[in-house]
């Protein structure tokens, strides 16, 4: 039995932000087929009662002094916005994004 | 004998008792990239103007009998996903083509400051995401022992340029032995330092809770100098470990004997006969210079790779949600916002790149959360618990870096999962967040073999003693590739 469907495919890459040829749709339904397949081996190892790990080394929250001083001043707006593809004034542009009906 | 035949701490050496000016290292370095790099292709840019700059800054400081620093006068390679101020950064991918970083990330400053001087960017995979280098966006990097063969990945430009001599240090990342393996293909030695050891503020992230920067150098030694600049706690870096950092160029003349060495059958058992008895010889070694070799074992990190695809890919699919044309990199315009984000995004994302974005955003979907990624952070609960309870026997673990010798350019790149069992012997180290180096030992095929060698938690002196004791031993760090 497959792992994952096209379809299930073209909804992840509608989650992800992609857009998928109908090529490419096919090749990584097979290809993440496979991979899934091989992810199986998990199944078999008993986890109850563990619990996950989020970061290998134990953390503390690190807290630092509570003045502006302890890091460096942040990037100027003129700085940050220098790579911007697009920019208004001391904005980065996109486009519209409300859709306004009469 | 010419200066770039050197290690990194030779030439420091020579640099800091004026033997030689940091002008003339500089110069002798960059004239034999201009020599070999349009073969080897390990370079995107080279700062000719910039390092010469920076050399003739450390001969000036030297002049005036001022400390120039750990790493004054000595050419270093950055992988190119260190972000530099004013020197583009592309981490290997079309989607940030042309993207100047208007600050430096705390390893490039680090360095910096010791007095390196940052020679230019080298090649990756795309987003470290690759075992082969071929999944960079501008072409892989050549293996210097065999140029038809690949220097490993995902930090090959840099393995290969420190093989080839362009450089006399470079760093890299480690995410699943993106440092281990192509040092293990390349001959050279690349350690991946405990997760948070080396703040992480200004590299290009692929999987936040596995990735971590490392040195590569010709020798253990070469390695401790560039950790030493590198290491230490970062405000800018929550995850940086605030644990002072130890005197790791001391740890590397350090005496092995009595310590106890954790050998690995069943990896062992894995390769083919020549390289397991390359593996074995190097055992030998330890054995000879005063270590004990014990048995471990290590099953539950045979599900290592499984739990490793799940959690790396679900947090990249989370980490490269931020390229979207709005703030910096590539912009595909599109009739509204999520076309404008999608048409940017499919085309700025190489094909690796997409497969383990499609794979992070099913496992993290909801309703195959819970068998995907929530059980492999489980997985990586019992093989953290494992290594913990091998080191309570044994103070180093000795194994393998890799299941093979270089492959061939095109060998692998159409089955994916065959790549990714590449990663075999060095993904169990990141999951546990433990050290990991990796040693030359020998040759097969004429091809650089690498030991790799595994430590707990803050043990990179224990790895430096054990490969320091190594190297001195053995000569095959020492091999060049053919010119």
């Amino acid at each position: 039995m497959s792992k994952i469907t096209s379809d299930e495919v073209r909804q992840t890459a509608t989650l992800a932000r992609l857009e998928l040829s109908d090529g490419e749709v096919h090749r990584l339904t097979r290809e993440l087929d496979a991979i899934l397949g091989y992810m199986e081996s998990l199944a078999s190892l008993d986890v109850s009662g563990v619990e996950p790990t989020t970061h290998a080394v134990p953390l503390d929250m690190p807290l630092r002094d509570d003045v502006l001083e302890a890091l460096e001043p942040h990037l100027p707006v003129d700085l940050a916005l220098l790579d911007a593809p697009k920019r208004h004034d001391a904005f980065f542009e996109v486009p519209k994004i409300i859709e306004v009906t009469e | 004998m010419t200066i770039t035949d050197g290690g990194l701490a030779e030439v420091a050496q020579a640099i800091r008792a004026r033997q030689v000016s940091a002008a003339e290292v500089t110069d002798a370095y960059l004239a034999r990239i201009a020599a070999i790099d349009g073969t080897l292709k390990c370079f995107y840019r080279v700062d000719e103007a910039g390092a010469r700059a920076q050399a003739r800054a450390v001969d000036e400081r030297l002049a005036r009998g001022e400390d120039p620093g750990l790493l004054a006068g000595v050419p270093v390679g950055l992988k190119d996903l260190f972000v530099t101020e004013g020197l583009e950064t592309t981490a290997g991918s079309k989607i940030l083509e042309g993207w100047i970083p208007p600050y430096d990330g705390t390893p490039s400053k680090k360095l910096k400051q010791a007095g390196a001087v940052l020679v230019g960017k080298l090649s990756m995979d795309e987003f470290a995401m690759g075992s082969s280098n071929e999944n960079s966006a501008y072409g892989p990097v050549r293996n210097p022992w065999d140029t038809t063969r690949v220097p490993g990945g995902s930090s090959g430009g840099s393995a290969a340029a420190v093989a080839a001599g362009l450089v006399a240090g470079a760093l890299g990342t480690d995410t699943g032995g993106s440092i281990r393996q192509p040092a293990a293909l390349t001959g050279t030695t690349g350690l991946k330092p405990t997760y948070g050891r080396v703040s992480r503020y200004g590299v290009v992230a692929f999987a936040s809770s596995l990735d971590q920067v490392g040195p590569f150098g010709r020798s253990a030694l070469d390695c401790a100098y560039l950790l030493q600049a590198i290491a230490g706690h970062d405000a800018h870096d929550a995850t940086s470990l605030g644990s002072p950092v130890p005197d790791y160029l001391a740890a590397c003349a350090r005496p092995i004997d009595g310590l106890r060495v954790g050998i690995v059958r069943s990896w062992v058992a894995k390769l083919d006969r020549e390289l397991a008895a390359l593996v074995e010889e190097a055992f030998n070694t330890l054995e000879r210079l005063g270590a004990r070799l014990v048995d471990v074992t290590l099953p539950t990190s045979e599900h290592g790779i499984a739990a490793y695809y799940i959690i790396a890919t679900a947090e990249a699919s989370s980490n490269l949600a931020r390229y979207d044309g709005v703030r910096y990199g590539l912009r595909v315009p599109g009739e509204n916002l999520n076309a404008m984000y999608a048409r940017t995004r499919s085309a700025g994302f190489g094909d690796e790149v997409k497969r383990r974005i499609m794979l992070g955003t099913y496992a993290l979907r909801s309703g195959y959360y819970d068998a995907y990624y929530l059980r492999a952070q489980k997985v990586r609960t019992l093989i953290r618990n494992e290594f913990a309870r091998a080191f309570g026997a044994v103070d180093v673990i000795a194994t393998p870096t890799a299941p093979s010798v270089a492959f061939k350019l095109g060998e692998k790149t159409d089955d994916p999962l065959a790549m990714y069992l590449n990663d075999v012997f060095t993904i169990p180290c990141n999951l546990a967040g433990i050290p990991g180096m990796s040693v030359p030992c020998g040759f097969s095929q004429s091809l650089p073999v690498g030991l790799q060698l595994l430590g707990p938690a803050l043990g990179e002196e224990t790895l430096f003693a054990v490969a320091g004791a190594y190297q001195r031993a053995t000569d095959w760090h020492t091999r060049r590739p053919p010119a």
